[in-house]
């Protein structure tokens, strides 16, 4: 970091002071969200300016304002001394400013110039020929690799972030904001951006660059604008700063919100991934050699910069996904219950009864030889046949409804309520029969369950609704979620996986999903709560389960970590920690 | 041989109302919009050029004037009809597929209903529009191959040509597949949307109609040909699919369409080969048996150029918070 010629070149952008961009005052909220309140921003020629904050901070939000996609409820944005009003991206492109998002915007089925070149109109005649020199002119200049003929289809992401980086300099771009752009690359990939970044800078443009990797503002940034809940927190140059000082400023200094915890009551072993790793579909590793074990009666957060994985694992576990390689082990409290799951799956039930896994309620061992499929049936439904021992169940490869049918109560709330938890179009007795559709033997669905049961959480949970015959997506969040939690405790789950479930819900509404929570931690239902709150997950949780890009960083005690703890581990990558703690674990594989 | 030279010479310019149907469809489609109103929009394309042509009977205008004008007044009453689809769809985000069954129901009867006043104003003037089928010939075809194909078989190609080229070659083009692909993405970079797929919807619409009057003036020449368009009209989309959205390979996919279209009634005539007039049914099915046989194969390549526009059938909403 402290690399003498950088430091030089910093020292000499600092002296130059030629502003290109100030934002004074600049307010944005999003209903009764305040997203960006009272931020004051300066960006200077030549110089890499990094924008750093947790999750939903604003960092994104300021941004997008000078890009053109929102606009300031109040405040000025000056471009060269200039008060300019930015209502378009085509504005912004206009004042020479240009945005790289997170997601890609691009057309996958043309080529890189194609891309460049769309919504381009210099009045010249549209050759493709001259765009594909341009393109080349442009990349070599500041040293990207790239085939400008190339279909997006066919390119790595990396390769399409670069597509962006040339589009927007295509465009004459003199301000470059990059939106997270080392969420998609490998450390190799990172260190070539942070190249092209450097020569970008000597030739005069200014470069913003959100992010909110301590490790990579210390290697590329002049300056850092710290944000945190959409205010301004502070600005430092980037040689007079420290890790340990930019994660106190990130994070900030704990607030009580006095949710009550109780301690967990007898914890007994319920779920153990183990070395759980997977990709996602772009071919990036999501999940890095994953272990952690779960108890009942606690809450197990976890924490992350979102995008870290914990989608990934949720849904794995839900059966949602299928990682490459690991085990999620569930152990199912059987000893001594009924066998419930027969008639789905009789084989299963005939090879545990084979393996003496059985006895009837005096202590007698079971045997079904010589039994007709009927007679066990019969046998086995009258609830005379109990499990000698929990059951051990390895849940990697197995659908939602294979789960289910091995009779295991796993309920997942989804951090996308309406896409993947309710169908918004249905009314809540509805959604409710999306759990219970299969029960019965008549070819009808059974719906007067669902009726009571719909009718008993809108009284329960105080659900704010017309009738209990209103489309789900007519609710507001925090009613939505209500019914979604509802229908998800109504199971009794053994497991319960909740996902961001207090994301845009009042103060009041959360509070009543953070009770519902802790009762089911107190019947001892395991809970694994994902959230981005650390205040939340600190006050809540037994323990924290602390992700940093798809890594286990650590697991620590609610009771006992700090919050600067935790915001630390979430946010240091070190890349030759990384490394080694991957080749350790293909080692481990090879054993 | 003269039988086989026959059928081309009936099969290939029947091919040309496939023709300005899936070219017309094709630009409609490379901007996201699956008009299913296709049908419906080629009848009222062929009903509003009768109509004018009949209105035209007692004017003693040249030829080329008279034809000119029946052609753009075919293409305004199919534009008509994509305004109504691109309102509907584009404006009041209304569900595409719904839409477009719609308008072939609206479409077919509005033909209908027009063509029985055409008949009526004929009976009362004495001439009728088929008059000026003399007009969609070239004047020097009497004894010529082109006695067989006129003037819109030739515009039709050049159509085609001319789509693929700006589709291909020019900038409107390169935004307007991108409207269709990402329109997410054009938007962000300064692409008028909703006046890409107006126009589009409206100039495919427009083409597609020109369709509808080429089989009753210049393909069939007959008073009752109009019962025939929906058909061909259904055809023009399966053939949108088989050409893989690319207008110069419609001008060959047409004319193979063209003579699949009418192997039941010539090959059974030819005695050489034996085929009973029994098979005429199974022959009819040939276009749509191939077409889902194209559609498997391009299915199963997956390659990404050979796919449908990735929006096609999507409404655009922007981005809102």
């Amino acid at each position: 970091m402290s690399d003498p010629i950088n430091s030089e070149i910093r020292k000499n952008t600092a002296s130059g002071k030629d502003v290109v961009l100030e934002m004074r005052n600049i307010t944005k909220s999003f209903g009764s969200i305040i997203a960006n309140k009272n931020v004051d921003l300066t960006v200077y020629r030549g110089e890499i300016l990094a924008i750093l904050g947790e999750n939903g901070c604003g960092k994104t939000t300021l941004m997008n304002m000078i890009s053109g996609i929102y606009y300031p409820d109040s405040g000025e944005i000056y471009i060269n001394g200039e008060e300019v009003v930015i209502k378009s991206p085509k504005d912004a492109f206009r004042y020479k400013i240009g945005m790289i998002h997170q997601h890609f915007k691009l057309v996958d089925v043309f080529s890189a110039s194609e891309n460049i070149v769309l919504g381009v109109n210099d009045g010249k005649k549209y050759n493709i020929k001259n765009v594909n020199n341009r393109v080349r002119e442009i990349a070599d200049r500041y040293g990207f690799n790239i085939d400008p003929k190339k279909k997006i289809h066919e390119m790595s992401v990396s390769e399409k972030q670069t597509v962006e980086i040339i589009k927007v300099l295509y465009r004459g771009a003199d301000i470059l904001i990059l939106d997270e752009p080392t969420a998609v690359l490998t450390p190799q990939e990172t260190e070539k951006l942070f190249d092209v970044l450097r020569k970008m800078r000597d030739d005069g443009k200014s470069i913003i660059i959100i992010t909110h990797k301590l490790h990579e503002v210390l290697a590329i940034s002049d300056r850092v604008e710290v944000l945190r809940k959409g205010e301004h927190i502070a600005t430092v140059n980037t040689s007079e700063t420290s890790e340990s000082e930019l994660t106190e400023m990130m994070v900030g200094k704990k607030i009580s919100l006095n949710i009550e915890r109780t301690e967990p009551k007898n914890p007994e072993l319920r779920l153990a991934v183990k070395g759980l790793s997977g990709k996602d579909a772009e071919g990036t590793d999501i999940l890095k050699n994953i272990s952690f074990e779960a108890y009942s009666g606690e809450i197990l957060g976890i924490a992350g910069i979102a995008g870290s994985g914990q989608r990934e694992l949720l849904e794995a576990i839900a059966g949602l996904q299928h990682p490459e390689s690991g085990d999620i082990i569930f152990h199912n409290p059987k000893k001594n219950k009924p066998v419930t799951f027969f008639h789905k799956d009789l084989h299963r039930v005939k090879e545990l009864a084979a393996k003496g896994a059985f006895h009837y309620e005096d202590g007698s061992a079971v045997s079904f030889s010589g039994m007709s499929n009927k007679k066990i049936r019969e046998l086995v439904n009258s609830g005379k046949v109990l499990f000698n021992e929990d059951e051990i169940i390895d849940l990697r490869d197995k659908t939602p409804l294979q789960i289910k049918e091995l009779g295991i109560r796993l309920s997942f709330v989804p951090e996308d309520r309406l896409g993947m938890g309710l169908v918004g179009n249905m009314d809540i007795v509805d959604n409710m029969m999306l759990r219970s559709y299969r029960k019965g033997k008549s070819v009808f669905v059974d719906r007067s369950k669902p009726d009571i049961l719909a009718g008993e959480i809108i009284k329960e949970l105080d659900v704010a609704t017309p009738s209990a015959h209103t489309p789900v997506r007519r609710l507001s969040g925090g009613n939505v979620q209500k019914v979604l939690v509802g229908r998800e405790i109504a199971v009794a789950p053994k497991v319960l996986m909740v996902a961001y479930p207090v994301r845009g819900l009042d103060i009041n509404s959360s509070y009543l999903i953070y009770n519902l929570l802790n009762k089911q931690k107190e019947n001892g239902v395991t809970i694994i709560f994902v959230g981005e709150d650390l205040d939340v997950l600190i006050e809540l949780c037994d323990r924290i389960l602390v992700l940093n890009s798809g890594k286990v960083m650590d697991i620590v005690d609610g009771r006992k970590a700090g919050k600067e703890e935790i915001g630390f581990l979430m946010t240091k990558t070190d890349t030759y920690a990384a490394n080694n703690s991957e080749e350790e674990a293909k080692i481990n594989g090879n054993n | 041989m003269d039988k086989l030279i026959n059928y081309l010479l009936s099969a290939i310019p029947l091919g040309m109302t496939f023709l300005y149907g899936s070219t017309g469809e094709i630009i409609t489609e490379k901007v996201g919009q699956l008009n299913l109103g296709l049908p419906g929009i080629m009848c009222v394309g062929a009903a509003g050029g009768c109509m004018t042509l009949q209105l035209l009977s007692g004017t003693s205008l040249p030829g080329v004037l008279v034809v000119t004008i029946a052609i753009i007044a075919s293409f305004l009453s199919a534009a008509a009809m994509g305004l109504i689809y691109s309102f509907l769809t584009v404006t009041l985000h209304a569900n595409q597929n719904v839409t477009g069954l719609a308008l072939t129901t609206f479409g077919v009867g509005t033909m209908k209903f027009i063509m029985s006043k055409i008949t009526a104003m004929a009976s009362a003037s004495g001439t009728r529009y088929l008059y000026a089928i003399k007009y969609f010939r070239f004047p020097f075809a009497d004894n010529t191959t082109f006695k067989y194909c006129g003037v819109m078989v030739f515009l039709a190609i050049i159509i085609a040509i001319v789509t693929s080229f700006v589709l291909n070659r020019t900038r409107v083009g390169l935004h307007l597949r991108a409207v269709g692909e990402n329109p997410a993405t054009a938007d962000a970079m300064g692409i008028n949307v909703t006046a890409y797929k107006y126009v589009a919807t409206l100039v495919g619409s427009g083409i597609a109609g020109l369709g509808g009057l080429f089989y009753i003036m210049d393909y069939a020449g007959s008073q009752e040909a109009y019962l025939g368009i929906s058909a061909l009209g259904w055809l023009s989309i399966a053939l949108v699919i088989f050409t893989l959205w690319k207008p110069v390979v419609s001008i060959f996919g047409s004319s193979l369409f063209g003579m699949l279209y009418v192997a039941g009634s010539y090959i059974p005539s030819i005695k050489e080969l034996h085929v009973s007039m029994k098979a005429t049914p199974i022959l009819d099915m040939l276009p749509y048996v191939v077409t889902i046989i194209v559609l498997i194969i391009t299915s199963a390549t997956k390659k990404k150029e050979n796919q449908p526009p990735a929006s096609l059938g999507l409404s655009y909403f922007r981005e809102e918070r």
